[in-house]
């Protein structure tokens, strides 16, 4: 199903965005007259992933979904140049359950390695057929077959793939386990050229339509009020304190409540005027003494990874032994649109559009929540502001749905900043200590990582919904902060490793994925403690990486070695010498192989660091990145830039606030961003290897950034900051404990 | 109950019903004239996502008032700036230096680089980065919107 938006100005009233639905969208033609079976969304049927009509008009399913990457773009070049058609004569639609495959949650950097590949295999198994088609009706050899603009030729003969396939389904198996042929890198015309993205236009106009923007006629708009504290129970709610609001009621249901109205400001004045009182509740740990208390928390099981030889015995007989605790603080996703989600719900069914980066688990959690079998639930996802992980748009959605449920009537659900900052499942604190051993000739002979992180529980990744736990509906009892143990071994060849990762039974606030989840966390403490063991033996980093690197991985070696001249990287070892003045300088690198099997990333940035203040300034990093067959090379630009900026403000700035009871930076003055005077000079080194498969490209390049500033801040100073954020203060105890 | 109030938005003279005269205007614009382009990002004036022009000079619409605004004032918001098929040298940079991740911060560059602009043609990056200082952007689009804004400042 298509969404067509039409956009009316009506001067009166409220919710005047109309948007209508239609069940012949642009492929319309094509399956009216199949029209008896309904679209298939297996992941082993052609039809599951394109559909092309009588005009040669393609339309792309992906179960992946955007997320404001820009990766829609990519997908849709994927398809194009295979099927080999222009890029405006195809569509895509994101994350619809009713039509769309379910290729799993948009994650980890996973849009174009798993889900582009996919796309790109159902495409090669259409043009296989579409050639044998055209070879037949043509009577010529498919070898000799040419495509242009989806019209096949040879010998001034030709059929188009509108003529051949339009109206038609392609009724065609595709394995991805063994796939079709695709085209031979060398005649991609679309792949690994920087076509501009789609929806930049729409964005740059007013034109483009986010959830936040997703209207539906007779719709309500909802604010929801959350406890004061988690926790807390709903003891009274005065209605009559809105009763001079215009048609604003009050939703209560167990600890959940919501006031809704037909106008938006209505329904956010009566959420702020409603008198209500809860019981007190203090459940959160002191922050003062967060690490105490991660440390203490029970272990539900343990985990051992990149176990080489016996590392507690070398540790023993180690000629010089190092130690370390890195930390790393509670992260909110911060997306600068907040949560919001529509639901309607009709004859039994509900339909929920939402920004999620799953629609097809947010159907079954929405439908265990309100008893319903998925059949009955349609998840559809419509863009929202960059949510950098599993943020608040799942809860939105479960909101607008109870209140949907409740009233009767459609419902938008818009959550306030405070619900957003306070409310959105949250980065988990994660604690890590780093132990080696070095002999008399200088070299490792021992590494343990320990890490105190929370467990993932085993029946999945269903963050529990926040208005399920409140209402006391059926909820998912998982805690889902996802594969945060990747990273926490590491690549380099020490005769004795181990990582060791405690799973703890609880952590302080709901947990779920922020970008880069555990990679980034494992690296910085790694990739720092790595720095801490090149200083202790004199050698210059990026030599003492690659001493240590598998010599076999040539793709690991080069992304260092362009490094080096990429950042006319000088040879020697940290801190620096002879360094005078308030404000020194400083660098530091950092590199990683993305969960030690993809992506490869290297970096190097610039520091100064005030040593009155404790400030740090990082005004330049150089990356060099392989993530194989590039896609669109200013897509990936642009998500590398992103990457980085984003981590360097977590890295230097944030930090969620909380005391006793509840989150208290609820806003953007309490848990402060990076702004622009603070943004630096970003310098690439793409490697493109058009022959090799497409690997994941964003996240990998946030996991070494807090590593490198914190080497850059060693080598600037001669003190080490092992706890992000590197706030100021920090910087200055960490240079008065030294002194 | 509801009460009228006419504004002049994007060069029209428009009349809202509305229940409150102290409604923000970012709601006027989005529910009652159903328009994308100012959003909703904080409603704290902290973040910059709703800014709108109010006779040329850029204003916070989550926390402006409409009993504030006054007969004849002009309201200019991302869609009256420049359309698709005309659009304003800042949105035209901006497509050109595909200066957006999620876009969604990216009303209020537009507006608060729009207005630097006029105060200031030629901007050097430092000035362009105080310019924009209070317009958040959590996917880290930053250098990208630098690039645009100076290249807007090329197509005087
Ligand atoms: S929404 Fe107005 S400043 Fe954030
Ligand atoms: S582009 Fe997403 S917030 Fe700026």
């Amino acid at each position: 199903m298509n969404i067509h938006t039409s956009r009316r100005q009506i001067l009166k009233g409220t919710g005047s965005l109309v948007v209508s639905f239609s069940l012949a969208g642009p492929i319309g033609e094509a399956l009216a007259q199949g029209a008896a079976a309904p679209k298939p969304v297996a992941l082993t049927e052609v039809d599951s992933f394109l559909a092309i009509d009588a005009k040669g008009f393609v339309t792309v399913y992906s179960g992946k979904v955007d997320l404001g990457t820009g990766v829609r773009t990519a997908l849709m070049q994927i398809v194009a140049d295979e099927l080999d058609v222009p890029m405006n004569n195809v569509n895509l639609i994101e994350g619809d359950t009713a039509t769309t495959p379910a290729q799993g949650t948009t994650w980890g950097s996973l849009t174009i390695q798993a889900g582009g590949v996919q796309l790109r295999n159902a495409a090669a198994a259409a043009r296989i057929a579409l050639l044998e088609e055209a070879s037949k009706r043509l009577s010529v050899k498919p070898a000799v077959l040419k495509v242009t603009n989806g019209v096949v030729s040879a010998g001034g003969k030709r059929v188009s793939y509108g003529e051949m396939i339009g109206g038609k389904t392609f009724s065609l198996k595709v394995d991805h386990a063994k796939p079709p042929q695709s085209k031979d890198p060398k005649d991609f015309k679309l792949v690994g050229k920087s076509v501009p993205r789609v929806d930049i236009p729409g964005k740059m106009t007013g034109t483009f339509t986010y959830i936040h923007d997703f209207r539906v006629p007779g719709m309500l708009h909802a604010r929801v009020m959350r406890p004061p504290a988690i926790g807390a129970k709903l003891q009274s709610v005065d209605e009559t304190s809105i009763k001079n609001i215009p048609g604003a009621k009050v939703v209560k249901e167990g600890d959940f409540l919501a006031v809704v109205a037909e106008s938006e400001w209505n329904a956010i004045r009566g959420a702020r005027l409603l008198k209500t009182s809860w019981s007190k509740s203090e459940t959160l740990p002191v922050q003062a003494k967060l690490w105490e208390h991660i440390r203490g928390t029970k272990i539900a099981k343990d985990e051992e990874y990149g176990k080489v030889g016996n590392s507690a015995e070398a540790l023993a007989k180690g000629a010089k032994k190092l130690s370390a605790t890195y930390d790393f603080a509670i992260h909110t996703h911060g997306s600068i649109g907040p949560s919001c989600a529509v639901a309607e719900f009709k004859d039994g069914k509900l339909t929920s559009w939402s920004a999620s980066q799953a629609t097809h688990n947010l159907c079954t959690q929405l439908a265990k929540m309100l008893g319903l079998t998925p059949e009955n639930v349609r998840c559809v996802y419509l863009e929202g502001a960059g949510c950098y992980g599993r943020n608040g748009h799942e809860d939105a959605a479960a909101d607008a749905a109870l209140l949907a449920k409740a009233t009767g009537k459609p419902v938008r659900v818009q959550w306030s900043r405070a619900d957003e900052h306070g409310w959105d499942p949250k980065g988990p604190p994660t604690l890590i200590d780093l132990r080696a051993s070095i002999d008399e000739a200088g070299n490792v002979t021992a590494w343990e990582h320990e890490s105190w992180i929370p467990q993932q529980t085993p029946n999945g990744f269903l963050v529990p919904l926040v208005a399920a736990s409140l209402t006391g509906l059926p909820a998912d009892e998982h805690i889902a902060p996802g594969n945060i143990f990747q990273n926490s071994a590491i690549g380099y060849k020490f005769p004795n490793t181990k990582s060791v990762c405690h799973r703890l039974e609880t952590t302080p606030f709901r947990p779920s994925w922020i970008r880069t989840p555990g990679r980034m966390q494992n690296t910085y403490a790694n990739e720092c403690f790595l720095d801490e063991l090149a200083a202790a033996t004199n050698s210059d980093p990026i030599e003492f990486r690659l001493k240590y690197l598998d010599p076999a991985d040539k793709r690991g070696i080069e992304v260092l070695q362009r490094l080096i001249a990429l950042a006319k990287w000088e040879k020697r070892a940290s801190p620096r010498k002879n360094v005078s003045g308030n404000i020194v300088k400083g660098r530091g690198m950092s590199y990683v192989k993305y969960e030690l099997v993809r992506t490869y990333i290297g970096t190097v940035c610039d520091v100064e660091v005030n040593r009155t203040t404790g400030e740090i300034r990082v005004p330049k990093f150089y990356l060099v990145h392989d993530c194989g067959q590039i896609i669109n090379p200013d897509g990936l630009k642009n998500q590398l830039e992103g990457n980085v900026i984003q981590t360097l403000s977590r890295t230097l700035i944030e930090e969620v606030k909380f005391d006793r009871a509840q989150v208290t930076s609820l806003d953007w003055e309490t848990y402060p961003i990076l702004t622009f005077p603070q943004v630096p000079d970003i310098v690439m080194d793409l490697i493109d290897r058009p022959s090799e498969k497409p690997w994941g490209a964003g996240e990998p390049a946030a996991a070494v950034i807090p590593s490198a500033i914190s080497n850059a801040v060693f080598d600037a100073i001669g003190v080490r900051v092992r706890s992000v954020p590197f706030t100021p203060e920090k910087v200055k105890a960490a240079m008065k404990g030294a002194a | 109950m509801a009460i009228s109030k006419s504004l002049n938005v994007n060069g029209k003279q428009v009349s809202i019903q509305i229940d409150d005269p102290e409604m923000p205007l970012l709601y006027a614009l989005r529910d009652n004239l159903a328009l994308k382009g100012p959003r909703f990002g904080c409603g704290l004036e902290q973040c910059g996502a709703c800014t709108v022009h109010i006779d040329g000079k850029p204003v916070r619409s989550c926390v402006k008032k409409l009993s504030d605004i006054k007969a004849g004032q002009r309201v200019v918001t991302l869609e009256g700036l420049g359309t698709p098929q005309n659009l304003h040298r800042v949105q035209r940079a901006f497509i050109e230096e595909q200066a957006a991740q999620c876009g969604y911060c990216i009303t209020g560059m537009i507006m608060e680089a729009a207005a630097l602009l006029e105060r200031n043609p030629a901007p050097t990056d430092t000035q362009i980065k105080q310019a924009l200082q209070y317009n958040l952007c959590k996917c880290g689009t930053h250098a990208r919107i630098v690039r645009a804004v100076k290249r807007a400042a090329r197509y005087a």
